[in-house]
């Protein structure tokens, strides 16, 4: 069953479209991230599923709610962070969580929630003194607070930095290991590969691919690449005449492209240890999912001149 | 639903004694001025008017502190909160949005009363300004009428102005000029053109420092329960006209034009 649903959404602001036609859905207890660049439509996606923003067409449904009506059972089930900072910074950390939870019929223990960040040793400390991090923990503690089942979070961890950034995956990866559905939106594809399970690449106010990352891999390539260096002796005439048409030599390495890297890795690995070369430097790579996003969101681009 | 008004009254009074320079502004400054007021102009009696300086202007001054908070405090506080995205966060709660916006103003109503107090008690205890009990439920009255009427206004410079920083600056550039030619600062004997003063028989501040500074002038008759007199009387009734027109007003304009966002928050992202 689906926590989050979205179907052929539009929006526009003037004769800008922001949204023209996305589709997704999340499943409960799943990790699901919208990335894209700037400008790409991922915060109007994330405004319109909590209630900030309306739609101008199509069906979004949150926990079976629809956030346009704005319903107070709709924010009873879930958290949201924003993309800026909204706190008061003249408040503790404690003061803050304690203000907020009065906004939730059955919010969790303050106690309980500063643990679930891990922000409990901050908790006598104002707000304003906090660092970046310890802040946009307690954004998510905030979020958190209502004790949700679903949590919007619109680039969790922009601006921080990578310890941070790290520390933050941690505790989003274990509130979504309590069960809780995750959606959020980044443009940082590490972000996203650490975290989500599936995720959409959102450009231009559409989804230009979606899917696993391991699948979004295979579907948009490039081939994972076989590679073993081999020294001086690389000659293209002493390797294997099955695997030269795919193979690619250059200062002392062999690299073979293919779909399906296995067999030609078996093949490769069979002719090196006949002829007696060091194996030490085969692998497989893989293209990174960056690669895969920059692929995908310059896909349509014009092509330019060098 | 009232326990949840509590709170976020006492929230918004919590936040307010966190940051000194509103304190300042709000409950230091005019108690201040009444101190150098009186030093200035000496505490004795004004001729023809049967009372001291400080009991001219302890109550106007009163007045003033109240209108900082009802109004400037207001609208700065709530542009404040709109530009740090704590009213857009509030929106993504269970909470009903009124309730935030109703402990903000019952919170700048308090604070208004806490300048009144300040104000009153620093002219009692150190220029003997006397309350007249006869006088002094009108002058009251007058004074909840007006912090609702600035209340309303203060929301509306809020609901108009799209950042902090411009409520900031409208809702001073507002009241210090009308307050000068309000009977706040400048003693009766001032000489105030006429047609100055005829502006601020328009504006509500005139109305308010009058309604309430009236109810503590021993010479004027009456208890103030009537809607007009002459000078030699107490009347609040068309004073309170004024201030809940002004009121509405405001009341209106802040509920037709409020945002809980920013304007950046509508950009494309």
């Amino acid at each position: 069953m689906s926590s989050i649903v979205v179907r052929n959404l539009r929006k526009s602001y003037g004769s800008l479209v922001a949204l023209d036609g996305i589709s997704f859905e999340v499943g409960r207890g799943e990790t699901f991230a919208l990335i894209g660049p700037n400008g790409a439509g991922k915060t109007t996606a994330l405004e319109i599923v909590e209630g900030h923003r309306r739609r101008d067409g199509g069906e979004v449904l949150v926990a079976g709610l629809d956030p346009g009506l704005r319903s107070p059972r709709l924010y009873r089930r879930i958290g949201i962070v924003l993309q800026e900072t909204a706190l008061e910074p003249e408040l503790t950390v404690k003061e803050t969580l304690r203000a907020w939870s009065r906004c939730y019929p059955q919010a969790l223990s303050v106690d309980r929630v500063l643990d679930h960040v891990a922000l409990r040793r901050a908790g006598r400390q104002r707000v304003a003194t906090l660092a970046a991090g310890h802040r946009r923990r307690l954004e998510l503690a905030l979020a958190v607070s209502g004790d949700p089942e679903v949590l919007v979070l619109d680039e969790p961890t922009a601006g921080l930095d990578p310890e941070a950034r790290r520390d933050l995956w941690r505790v989003v990866a274990a509130l979504n290991g309590e069960g809780r559905t995750i959606l959020l939106s980044s443009a940082d594809m590490e972000e996203v590969e650490a975290l989500a399970g599936r995720l959409a690449i959102l450009h231009d106010g559409r989804i230009v691919a979606s899917g696993q990352p391991h699948e979004l891999q295979q579907a948009l390539g490039p081939e994972p690449t076989v590679e073993l260096y081999l020294g001086g002796e690389a000659l293209p005439r002493l390797f294997p005449q099955t695997l030269r048409a795919i193979a690619r030599f250059e200062r002392g390495w062999v690299r073979l492209k293919c779909r399906d890297p296995g067999p030609v890795a078996y093949e490769l690995l069979l002719w090196a240890v006949r002829n007696r070369h060091d194996l030490s430097s085969l692998s497989i790579a893989r293209p990174t999912l960056e690669a895969l996003y920059r692929q995908a969101t310059r896909r349509d681009e014009p092509e330019t001149a060098c | 639903m009232l326990k949840r008004l509590l709170f976020a009254t006492v929230h918004q009074l919590r936040l307010f004694l966190r940051r000194p320079a509103a304190m300042f502004f709000v409950i230091v400054m005019p108690v201040l001025l009444l101190v150098i007021f009186t030093a200035i102009f000496g505490n004795a009696e004004m001729a023809g008017q049967g009372i001291t300086t400080a009991q001219l202007y302890t109550p106007t001054l009163a007045v003033f502190g109240a209108v900082l908070a009802a109004y400037t405090y207001l609208a700065i506080a709530t542009a404040t909160a709109r530009d740090q995205g704590v009213l857009k966060r509030l929106r993504g709660t269970p909470l009903p949005p009124w309730i935030d916006i109703a402990g903000r103003i019952a919170a700048a109503g308090l604070i208004a009363i806490a300048a009144v107090v300040a104000v009153m008690a620093c002219g009692m205890l150190l220029y003997s300004v006397k309350l007249l009990p006869e006088k002094l439920p009108a002058a009251i009255l007058s004074l909840l009428v007006g912090i609702s009427c600035f209340a309303a206004l203060g929301m509306a410079v809020a609901a108009l102005c799209r950042t902090a920083a411009t409520a900031q600056a409208v809702a001073n550039a507002t009241i210090l000029p009308v307050a000068f030619i309000s009977d706040v600062f400048v003693r009766p004997d001032g000489r105030i053109l006429p047609w100055i003063d005829r502006i601020a028989d328009i504006f509500p501040l005139k109305h308010l420092s009058r309604a309430f500074s009236d109810g503590f002038k021993p010479l004027l008759a009456g208890n103030g329960f009537a809607f007009a007199g002459d000078a030699t009387t107490y009347a609040i009734g068309q004073h309170l006209l004024v201030m809940a027109l002004w009121g509405l007003g405001g009341a209106v304009i802040a509920f037709a034009f409020f945002r809980w966002e920013t304007q950046r928050d509508g950009s494309r992202q």
